[in-house]
């Protein structure tokens, strides 16, 4: 950069000789030339300050990582899966949480995949583009920005109390089954519409009916992009800890959930139950949990990458 | 032959059915908008029916839990809205200045690498940030400021701001990509620098997606809940100074949820009547951010 800039004043007396061969006066060309230095100054400056701010979130993410393997390191060990929860630092452990979690991606992915799969399915091939439609399309989005607590309180009221599920794990899977919804759909939505039209003739040009095309020769295609889009939903809610907070997913739970009535808890709910003690031991095995949560995220994020990359351009 | 027309009619079958099911699942994302707001009405009207309507808007003081009770919603809302402010003002000049590099100055191989760690951010669970904020946010804060307490704004509206950023940035930024180069090819051919190109051009060509892009973050940080819970405190308040602990309305609402609270009580209630306040704030903010982003996108 450095060298550029020195470079400059050469580089515009060449050109600015091309322009002034007419004769422009000496002390005019010396004030345009500072001027142009002066531009080109401001333009190294500020270049330099956007390329800080980027690199700001850059060191927050180095920080922010650091600093949780060096509280966590010393408690991330296989206990942290093995234990249950303990009053005693020393003894805890978050199985009941991991378990928890788990469940709650085995219940959530099917029944988010199929909702939200079908959704985008009628809202790309069968509903046309009509006001109900538009209508439909406008509810989503505005769905994808309500706050996820707002979901937690309707969970709590619709699954927890008129639908009298308690605070189980089914109401937690449909509460942040409606949550994941709308990113799903999108996703959904921009796989299929991703499908060529030459496809969707091809398959009528051979006789099949609409949902034979849509079932055979579409969603097929548009499988790949649908599949990372859910995994990108479930890692968001994997971390999701305020609704399920709201429907009462417990946070001191020494068993494991054998049905789905049963109470439950998940690791976020864990990591905020031991950030919110006291303790230091208690903080460092928050980062150890955190630690794992992280990798777990990390998994599902290179599963959807490696997924859109091994179907890029294969449609 | 009769083989052959039961399969017909299985298929025929099939394409009537399907797209009731079909539109059947769309409806669930029909029926959840409705859900909210019905459960948000109905129940703020019975809190309403316990708590006079004038005490929720005139008093300033918000004590639900001890006598003598009082439920003034103005210090929750000062309370989000100081955490707010604070992370606006980390994550606006930060993200649009990163949008500008990235889309004006970085070199490609560096943008490839720069642009997805920036999108981790967004990844990050809020839990973890709320950890980040408490223990090494806070600790610093209280290096330079030593009267502040453990639980304090801009701790938690650092960190709020931080997590909004890849927002900020990566929205601004589909907006500045969106601006044809032939108006950025035609500054630099009028001699200008790439600042230059950047602040008078590309910036007000993208201006309606960048200033959506600020007013979807600003509806996030409303509605962002487990780093003020853990970072900002329970502590309800009108106050303007960032080092005290304030409570927003989201940590107010995870602070009754994680009690016990009866079915029918006033704190049950209230809980509705803060979470209308909520949905209500961040609903027309992003009515705001998508009519903006429509209304004045510039066609090319």
């Amino acid at each position: 950069m450095e060298q550029r800039l020195s470079e400059s004043p050469a580089v515009y007396g060449k050109s600015s000789g091309l322009a002034g061969a007419g004769g422009v006066p000496e002390t005019l060309r010396d004030g345009e030339h500072r001027r142009v230095l002066r531009r080109r100054r401001i333009d190294w400056a500020l270049h330099l300050v956007f390329l800080a701010s980027t690199m700001a979130g850059v060191l927050v993410l180095a920080a922010l990582i650091v600093d949780i393997v060096m509280d966590g390191w010393a408690r991330f060990t296989p206990e942290l899966v093995t234990n249950h929860p303990s009053r005693r630092a020393s003894q805890a452990g978050m199985r009941s949480a991991v378990v928890g979690t788990v469940y709650m991606m085995l219940l959530v992915a099917p029944l988010a995949f199929i909702l939200g799969v079908g959704a985008a399915v009628y809202l790309e091939e069968y509903a046309g583009r009509g006001r109900l439609s538009r209508l439909v399309q406008l509810n989503i989005r505005t769905l994808a920005g309500v706050p996820s607590i707002v979901y937690g309180i309707l969970g709590l009221a619709v699954f927890v109390r008129w639908f009298a599920l308690g605070r189980s794990l089914i109401a937690g899977a449909l509460t942040m089954t409606l949550l994941v919804l709308p990113v799903i759909i999108v996703a959904a939505q921009e796989a299929i519409r991703a499908v060529p039209r030459s496809r969707r003739d091809a398959s009528y040009a051979l006789g099949a009916t609409k949902w034979q095309t849509v079932s055979r020769a579409v969603l097929p295609s548009a499988f790949p992009g649908i599949l990372t889009g859910v995994i990108l939903a479930m890692s968001r809610a994997v971390g999701e800890t305020a609704p399920l907070i709201m429907i009462g997913a417990l946070t001191y739970v020494t068993f494991l959930p054998g049905k789905l009535t049963d109470p439950f808890t998940v690791m976020p709910i864990q990591i905020y139950n031991w950030i919110s003690r006291a303790q230091p031991e208690f903080h460092e095995l928050a980062a150890a949990g955190i630690m794992l949560l992280l990798i777990l995220l990390l998994l599902m994020n290179f599963a959807a990458v490696a997924l859109r990359n091994k179907f890029r351009g294969r449609i | 032959m009769p083989s052959i027309d039961f399969r017909n009619e299985r298929r025929r079958r099939a394409e009537r059915i399907v797209p009731a099911i079909l539109s059947a699942c769309a409806g669930v994302s029909v029926l959840t908008t409705l859900g909210i707001v019905l459960i948000l009405v109905t129940e703020t009207a019975s809190f309403f029916q316990m708590v006079p309507l004038g005490e929720f808007f005139a008093s300033t003081r918000w004590a639900p839990l001890f006598e003598p009770r009082s439920f003034g919603i103005w210090p929750l809302l000062c309370g989000t809205l100081l955490i707010t402010v604070i992370a606006c003002l980390v994550a606006i000049p930060l993200g649009l200045g990163a949008a500008i590099y990235l889309s004006e100055y970085a070199p490609r191989r560096l943008r490839a690498v720069l642009k997805p760690l920036l999108e981790v951010l967004s990844g990050v669970p809020t839990i973890v940030y709320g950890y980040f904020a408490l223990t090494f946010v806070t600790p610093i804060i209280r290096a330079v400021f030593p009267e502040t307490g453990i639980f304090n704004a801009l701790s938690a509206g650092i960190v709020v701001g931080i997590m909004i950023l890849p927002m900020v940035c990566s929205l601004s930024e589909d907006a500045m990509a969106a601006v044809p180069s032939s108006l950025r090819d035609g500054a630099y051919a009028l001699g200008a620098t790439r600042f230059e190109a950047a602040l008078k051009v590309v910036v007000p060509a993208a201006l309606s997606g960048i200033v959506a892009s600020f007013v979807l973050a600003f509806s996030r940080a409303i509605g962002e809940t487990m780093i003020v819970t853990i970072a900002a405190g329970a502590t309800p308040k009108l106050t303007a100074n960032p080092l005290e602990s304030v409570q927003t309305m989201t940590a107010y609402i995870v602070q009754v949820s994680l009690g016990d609270t009866p079915h029918g009580s006033v704190e049950y209630g209230s809980i509705f009547a803060v979470g209308t306040a909520l949905f209500a704030i961040t609903f027309l903010m992003n009515i705001l951010a998508q009519y903006l982003a429509k209304r004045f996108r510039e066609e090319y």
